[in-house]
């Protein structure tokens, strides 16, 4: 800990105002999703807790029929607005969080591989993440999303969506840390550790995994912050199109989707809420990130 | 040089192949064409008649082969929801999006290099750190919120320009075209700012940067010194350098904008294709899915071979590690 406080790392850290405001919010907005349940006045999946009197309750105003009130709103059936957004945030951050893991793994391995071994191995990988960069990411999501939904069966595909998201996103953006990887283990491979640990006769696989690997890392952190931002806003734009998260399990996406559609009917609280949140979000993410990309490599500057 | 092109279009026609093995496998394993046409009452002799009809019963390589000759021809099958011909239903919906593309490119081009030059001549004054700090902003701000922003700006509080659709269209030649009436006009503001906004900042920053570069060099200290007026020195001199890259990124962007018309089209509900997509992946349309993924990779592989074509014939060095 003494030694963290010391780094250079967080000396930068804590000259950077923007950093620290970032990591503030970002912080705050990941606990108050991890907790949830101790954190909202309301289960919003718990119909017994719902009262379809307090429907289009506005923010901070007592409702003309149960005189509760509500600090966000309500929303048509009267779920509390505040609620649905922490809830839904779980699942946007659950979402992204998992999305840029699978993408990381998928990512290193095959890097790892394809810098390793190189030959045959490396010019197929490579070459399919040359075909898949030609594509926007958010569209190849779509298309494995909307292929993923034609293999699932039709009364799961409401408990899959958020697993098939998953999947889709991490699928989408696995290039970008294969490439790096890739690129800095060519490097490392030509080092006397790896001769050395080659000539007392280690597997391939375990000089990967546990000699190579370790000193490929710094950059993929970088990637995986800048990723994080991009996969809770790509999850959020497939959840708006309605590709995404289901109604029954709304991620920030899906509840802008449905606040729109009170959009001319004055009821702006239930689009409002939830898109300053992912926008705090994915601007405090963002930020982080770019800190982040600084600090470990100042000749970026 | 010759060998380079060949290469890159051989490279070009592989990945086709590849894309069009996956929308051909999404025919094959999504889903049971036999089931989708046949009913309930059905006996194993008309599930092999109509197996032989369609050519299932062939094998893997001679079905991809018929696909691929069938989709040259532009023929795609028929619309599992709508129940017509996928290639009809793609050039009915084409022109909405083409149109809108091709405003909000023009839009993203002209607003980016005037507020990139503007914000590199002015580099200290507040507007132009105004505006470069909104651009961070809107870089981190997805694009459908965005729209939802400009709906409830100009359609809710204004009342200025309508929310969704194409407004009235005129048909020219079997082309529905929403440019010769003032609310097909007025239906274009709005969707066309909301999907050139990110490439507009993308091309702000990049002549920006290109300029402030360009700015620096000894031949526009030298016009200065020759007594040339800062109009045709900014203009004249350092615009036209920093063109090149520029040209480039607009290239490579200009399939993004098509592709990303399907977030902007929800939004405005504008009849493109990208809704169409969006729609046929709710309810599992597959023809109309796979039309759209090899549609898209057309064009994006042209594009890309395009721009590495012309790479190398501005930059010989290419050509030789070719």
């Amino acid at each position: 800990m003494r030694r963290f406080l010391d780094s250079d790392l967080f000396y930068s850290f804590r000259t950077s105002p923007v950093a620290v405001v970032s990591f503030i919010v970002a912080a705050l907005l990941v606990l108050s999703a991890v907790f949830a349940p101790l954190v909202a006045p309301t289960n919003p999946f718990d119909p017994a807790s719902l009262n379809l009197m307090n429907g289009f309750t506005a923010p901070m105003a007592p409702n003309d029929f149960t005189g509760e009130s509500f600090f966000m709103g309500t929303d048509d059936q009267g779920r509390d607005v505040f609620s649905t957004i922490l809830y839904g945030m779980r699942i946007s951050l659950f979402v992204g969080f998992a999305a840029v893991l699978f993408a990381m793994v998928l990512g290193i391995f095959l890097g790892l591989l394809s810098g390793y071994v190189g030959g045959w191995t490396e010019t197929i990988i490579m070459r399919a993440a040359d075909v898949q960069l030609t594509f926007p990411s958010i569209l190849v999501a779509m298309l494995i999303f909307g292929v993923a939904k034609g293999i699932t069966p039709v009364e799961y595909r409401d408990q899959m969506a958020i697993w098939v998201l998953i999947l889709a996103i991490g699928l989408s953006d696995w290039v970008q840390f294969a490439r790096v990887v890739r690129g800095a283990t060519l490097v490392e491979k030509s080092k006397d550790y790896v001769a050395a640990a080659r000539l007392i006769g280690r597997s391939p696989l375990t000089i990967m995994l546990r000699h190579i690997m370790p000193n490929v890392l710094s950059p993929v952190l970088v990637i995986a912050t800048i990723s994080l931002a991009l996969a809770i806003i790509a999850e959020a734009t497939l959840s708006f199109l309605g590709v995404g998260a289901p109604p029954t399990q709304p991620s920030l996406g899906t509840l802008i989707r449905i606040g729109q559609g009170f959009l001319f009917s004055g009821e702006w609280w239930i689009l409002l809420f939830p898109a300053a949140t992912l926008l705090m979000l994915a601007l405090s993410v963002n930020l982080l990130g770019d800190w982040l990309r600084d600090a470990l490599n100042p000749r970026l500057k | 040089m010759l060998s380079y092109i060949i290469k890159r279009v051989g490279q070009s026609v592989l990945v086709l192949l590849i894309t069009g093995l996956v929308a051909f496998s999404m025919f094959t394993f999504v889903g049971d064409p036999i089931d989708n046409m046949l009913g309930q009452e059905r006996t194993q002799a008309d599930i092999d008649r109509l197996r032989e009809q369609l050519g299932l019963d062939q094998p893997f390589v001679v079905q991809y082969y018929r696909f691929l000759e069938q989709a040259v021809q532009g023929n795609f099958g028929i619309s599992y929801r709508q129940g017509r011909p996928v290639g009809e239903i793609l050039l009915e919906r084409a022109p909405a999006t083409l149109e809108l593309a091709l405003v909000s490119g023009i839009f993203a081009i002209l607003a980016g290099i005037a507020l990139g030059v503007f914000t590199a001549i002015r580099r200290d004054g507040i507007a132009a750190n105004v505006i470069m700090s909104v651009s961070l902003i809107g870089v981190s701000l997805p694009t459908f919120l965005i729209g939802i922003l400009l709906i409830y700006l100009f359609s809710v509080e204004l009342g200025w320009l309508p929310s969704f659709g194409r407004g009235d269209v005129v048909d020219v030649g079997g082309w529905s075209t929403g440019f010769l009436t003032a609310s097909g006009l007025k239906a274009l503001i709005l969707p066309s700012i909301t999907l050139g906004l990110y490439q507009m900042t993308l091309i702000m920053r990049l002549v920006r940067s290109e300029m402030l570069e360009v700015l620096r060099q000894d031949y526009i200290r030298f016009a200065l010194a020759r007594g040339l007026s800062n109009r045709v020195i900014n203009f004249r001199h350092a615009l036209k350098n920093t063109m090149v890259p520029v040209i480039t990124v607009i290239g490579l962007q200009l399939g993004s904008i098509i592709a990303f018309a399907i977030i902007t089209e929800t939004v405005f509900q504008w009849p493109g294709v990208g809704l169409l997509f969006i729609n046929a992946i709710q309810f599992v349309d597959i023809p109309v899915m796979a039309a759209y993924l090899m549609l898209i990779s057309v064009m994006f592989v042209a594009i890309n071979l395009i721009v590495d074509i012309l790479y190398a014939f501005i930059d010989p060095r290419l050509r030789v590690a070719a």
